[in-house]
């Protein structure tokens, strides 16, 4: 019988301070690879979830490849939703820092990623780490 | 028994993450559970061979194989560890190397995760 293990990747941390926030949405991108581990039809799914200084990570025209020679954290969060992962952004932290939608990465259409991301109360982030099995926090 | 599947994201120097990550594990073999460890990010350092112990340092080479001659299974992710240097000639011996769907692979059929963020 295929199961599934569902696991909630929260990033908290701001981008570029600490390579956290790379790392959650890295080691999530590689559940499209983890069936090389499992037997047939097991899963497991991620879904990423910003929240506090978090949604700094998905403010619009990053400039690290200029600066840095480094790939940014915004690629890495389109590659999130090219991989169709459920992305959340919390709405209130949004508020927070006088942010609105038109200030973060909303969908990655130049990918050719069918999903957006989500802004949503800190209610529905709750609900969905509730029906995770693990959460991992970064 | 159970499995415990532990992600840690710490730097061996700098942090005392690492040194409780090991002490946790070390607990959970002693009753019996089987024990998963993730390293990556600066947590990779723990798989560097020929590491030399200072009194004013976190040195844990030894208790690392004692773990792993208990059971301890410990993987470092490949990437985070080739960035930094670590390349295979100098990984400690029984310390595998694995991309990152390894640790998710883990936490499949875990009953606890515990996910030890970086710096």
């Amino acid at each position: 019988m295929a199961t599934t293990t569902k696991l909630g990747f929260i990033v908290q941390r701001p981008p570029y301070k600490s390579e956290n926030p790379k790392l959650a949405l890295t080691h999530a991108i590689a559940s499209q690879s983890v069936e090389v581990y499992l037997e047939d039809d097991d899963i497991v799914t991620c879904d990423v979830a910003f929240i506090g200084d978090g949604i700094l990570n998905c403010i619009k025209d990053q400039k690290s490849q200029e600066t840095y020679d480094l790939s940014s954290t915004e690629s890495h969060v389109k590659m999130g939703l090219l991989c169709d992962l459920n992305i959340l952004v919390c709405k209130e932290d949004l508020d927070k820092f006088g942010m609105t939608e038109s200030d973060i990465v909303m969908d990655a259409e130049e990918f050719g990623a069918d999903v957006t991301i989500q802004v949503v109360p800190y209610d529905a982030i709750t609900k969905m780490m509730e029906e995770m099995n693990h959460l991992l926090f970064f | 028994m159970g499995k415990l599947t532990i992600g840690c994201f710490a730097s061996l120097v700098g942090s005392l993450n690492l040194d409780f990550t090991l002490k946790l594990a070390g607990a959970a073999l002693d009753k019996g559970h089987k024990v998963d460890l993730w390293v990556s990010g600066n947590g990779t350092m723990l798989s560097i061979k020929d590491q030399r112990a200072f009194k004013d340092y976190s040195s844990l080479a030894k208790p690392l194989q004692e773990l792993m001659e208990k059971g301890l299974n410990i993987t470092a992710c490949e990437a985070c560890a080739e960035a930094r240097g670590y390349n295979k000639d100098n990984t400690m011996e029984g310390v595998k190397r694995h991309s990152m769907d390894w640790y998710l692979a883990s936490t499949f059929d875990a009953d606890r995760v515990l996910h030890i963020g970086g710096e």
